[in-house]
């Protein structure tokens, strides 16, 4: 996209279906606009409901940001998916992933209109968490 | 020293106030929120909204708090904004407001 600020944090929105990770970006893009690195990833490698880790890799490499990436997850398994993912990153990558404690949803709705106004990957994680504050 | 810093910022930057009427129909809801948000967040100055002229001001660069105020169509939503564009986030913010956040 020709309005993709590249200094401004990623989002990654992991479901457990592929329809809500789908519809959730649909609503950041709508909402928020192009200016944020996006992405999603949902279901298992069968299809099925469920997360993989491979998905969730590829999509902290297409929303990947200088500025680091925050990642909305829905249930347990998306969280430690998740957090296996980081693990797996190259070592200069890892700090600058976060995992936000937010709902998958308003989470990454939030999160994204945090990054637009060009916010810290702090920031924007401090902000999606804001509403389970 | 400090307070006396204080002090002399706040002379500089007196805080400028201006009132609106939200006329899309549905309010501040989630979208002109994010909007609203984004808007105050492209200047430095500090920008508050209230339902009151004597507040509760609530920080219009937080998505979440703005969301949380819930202005219904038809509601006064006051700005107070204190910063070096302090005036140019004033025009953007009303000039948003006037506008229906573009849905109108």
């Amino acid at each position: 996209m020709s309005s993709l600020r590249p200094g401004n944090v990623g989002i990654v929105i992991v479901s457990h279906s592929p329809k809500i990770a789908e519809g959730a970006a649909d609503m950041v893009r709508q909402m928020v606009g192009d200016a944020v690195p996006l992405a999603w990833t949902g279901g298992d490698v069968d299809g099925g409901l469920g997360t993989n880790v491979a998905g969730i890799l590829a999509a902290i490499e297409t929303a990947w940001s200088p500025a680091g990436v925050a990642i909305l997850v829905d249930l347990g398994g998306a969280e430690t998916n998740s957090e296996m993912a980081v693990e797996m990153l190259p070592e200069d990558r890892r700090a600058r992933v976060l995992v936000c404690n937010a709902p998958v949803v308003e989470g990454a709705v939030i999160a994204a209109t945090e990054s637009s106004g060009g916010s810290s990957l702090a920031a924007v994680k401090r902000s999606a968490e804001e509403f389970y504050a | 020293m400090h307070d006396t810093n204080a002090h002399r910022a706040t002379q500089i930057f007196a805080p400028l106030t201006a009132s609106a009427v939200l006329v899309n129909p549905v309010g501040l809801h989630a979208r002109p929120s994010v909007k609203l948000t984004q808007c105050a967040k492209g200047f430095t100055a500090k920008i508050e909204i209230a339902l009151a002229a004597d507040g509760p001001w609530t920080d219009a660069k937080s998505p979440v708090k703005v969301m949380r105020v819930k202005a219904p169509q038809g509601a006064t939503l006051h700005f107070r904004i204190s910063g070096p564009d302090g005036e140019a986030a004033l025009t953007a913010m009303l000039a948003l407001v006037h506008d229906g956040f573009g849905e109108a």
